[in-house]
């Protein structure tokens, strides 16, 4: 009974040794009444950071105990996206309607010829409708999700909508990667034809010739303003798959939901960028331009056209053809 | 009509875990899936708080506000719930909700999350209430048979309160006077755009 008492009074005083200094150090603090302030923590945060704390279940992710970057995604995707997108797209419809209205249809100058050029082969036109015919599809399943609930809910009913939007997104996740492919397939064809040159300068100096009638600046096979379509689709391309792997595989995200609203502001802010610069594309292509559309159609264009949009490039392919046809095979003469 | 909302009491929380594992039981919450939670903040120092969080049924929510299909709809408890038949599983909702409320049964490849799920407040869904569809979509309507969420009814310190928000705001005010001191109603100023001011 003694030495029990006295382990016991031991282990009392040892017990007092150790928690004496930690009771004088926080003699002021009352751990009952003082706590941690949701407000003081909240402010205390920088941008993209949320307030978290420790779990016990073992999912990392629920340890987030509140995340404001939320409400700043909500204002972008409810105020900022919707106004930027719209002063995009639709500014650019009324431009290119303006621009109709005022230019008219370019028409092919010295008529046409009946004699045609090879402007673009298979090879060059499979891969432009692979990528075009992805992105009318990715670009419209975007500006559905986006959009569609204003737009397109109202007059199809919760229930169709809800499927036609499923599919958008099936779609959407599936056709980037024949996208992707496009994008890859177009700069190794049509870069080399696609570096800036002085030549460009005189093109852009002249506005390109587009408005006004009988301007013709020099162009080789792609003249300055289908060199910055290259450009803007290649680095458009590349933002845009770079932005969307990482919304077709969340898991890779490492910071979570914060990484997550980065990637779609930057997919969905360049998207509507991306929309409105093809718009103009499309237009020059088809309505714009008398003689356009049969490069990507049928690749043969008439040679007038080609003169005319293309001058260097057509001598070029002509003296190329008759060196080959001159002496198939052939040595020429010293 | 009442206007439902949580309040949890943190400085009555023991972070014994009892609603995260109550909630999973009564409603058959998927793996993975964690319609409630507990977060400790500033663990192991003084003046530690452990919060009981889940959605927290917000006024304007954010994840309606966001759905590009419009799924979610409010009740006239102004409960905030939504349809899993109309849900694309987006993830929209859940880049939004400042409590991480809205899960998914999957992250998988190209996007393939499942339908998402949340907390209903223990109010079902969209179906009729009691129905087979109900129950093995949401889980349990106890608010249709008259009851609270079960995670705040078998709060073993009452910590976490559920009912019409200026009935638990009071009780949450009485306590707060009584004893003199409390930690806030967690989530609430951004939930709600209000907090309970003492």
């Amino acid at each position: 009974m003694k030495t029990w008492l006295k382990t016991f009074l031991a282990m009392l005083a040892l017990a007092f040794v150790a928690s004496a200094p930690v009771a004088a150090q926080n003699n002021n603090f009352n751990p009952t009444k003082e706590s941690v302030k949701e407000e003081q923590l909240l402010n205390s945060l920088k941008p993209g950071e949320r307030l978290t704390g420790r779990i016990s279940i073992p999912d990392e992710k629920a340890a987030s105990l509140i995340q404001p970057g939320g409400q700043e995604w909500r204002a972008f995707h409810q105020q900022k996206l919707p106004f930027i997108g719209g002063v995009a797209i639709l500014g650019m419809l009324a431009l290119l309607a303006v621009f109709f209205l005022v230019r008219g249809r370019i028409r092919v100058e010295g008529g046409f010829s009946g004699k045609t050029i090879t402007r673009f082969a298979s090879l060059d036109r499979f891969t432009h409708w692979l990528t075009a015919s992805c992105f009318i599809i990715l670009a419209l399943s975007g500006l559905n999700i986006s959009f569609g609930r204003m737009v397109i809910l109202p007059w199809l009913g919760a229930e169709t909508f809800a499927s036609l939007t499923a599919l958008g997104k099936l779609a959407h996740n599936y056709l980037a990667f024949p996208f992707m492919f496009g994008i890859a397939l177009m700069f190794v064809i049509w870069v080399r034809d696609n570096i800036p040159e002085k030549i460009d300068l005189e093109w852009i100096k002249q506005g390109g010739g587009i408005f006004s009638k009988g301007a013709h600046p020099p162009a080789k096979r792609f003249n300055a303003g289908q060199k910055l379509i290259f450009w803007i689709v290649m680095g458009g391309g590349v933002v845009m798959s770079g932005s969307g792997w990482f919304l077709l595989f969340p898991y890779l995200a490492q910071n979570g939901v914060s990484d997550m609203q980065f990637y779609t502001t930057i997919h969905a802010l360049l998207a509507v960028i991306f929309i409105a610069v093809m718009l103009a594309h499309i237009y020059i292509g088809t309505l714009g331009m008398e003689g356009a559309f049969d490069a990507m159609g049928t690749g043969e264009v008439d040679l007038n056209w080609a003169k005319e949009h293309h001058g260097l490039w057509v001598e070029e392919v002509q003296a190329k053809a008759k060196a080959a046809s001159v002496a198939p095979g052939a040595m020429p003469a010293e | 009509m009442a206007r439902m909302k949580f309040l949890c009491d943190a400085d009555r929380c023991i972070e014994c875990n009892a609603c995260v594992t109550a909630c999973k039981n009564e409603h058959e919450v998927p793996w993975g899936i964690n319609r409630r939670r507990v977060v400790t903040i500033n663990d192991g120092k003084p003046g530690e708080r452990s919060v009981s969080m889940a959605c927290m049924h917000c006024t304007d929510a954010p994840c309606a506000a966001v759905c590009p299909v419009s799924c979610f709809y409010t009740t006239a408890d102004a409960v905030v719930l939504h349809s899993k038949d109309l849900c694309i599983g987006c993830g929209y909702c859940f880049y939004a909700c400042p409590f991480g409320a809205p899960q998914y049964p999957r992250v998988g490849n190209f996007g393939s999350r499942g339908k998402m799920d949340k907390c209903t407040y223990c109010a079902g869904g969209p179906e009729d209430d009691f129905s087979t569809a109900e129950y093995e979509k949401y889980g349990r309507n106890r608010l249709a048979e008259g009851k609270l969420p079960l995670c705040a009814e078998m709060c073993s310190t009452k910590s976490l309160l559920a009912g019409d928000g200026d009935i638990i705001a009071s009780i949450y005010k009485e306590r707060v006077m009584k004893r003199g001191y409390g930690s806030g109603a967690w989530g609430w100023k951004t939930a709600y755009k209000e907090t309970v001011s003492v």
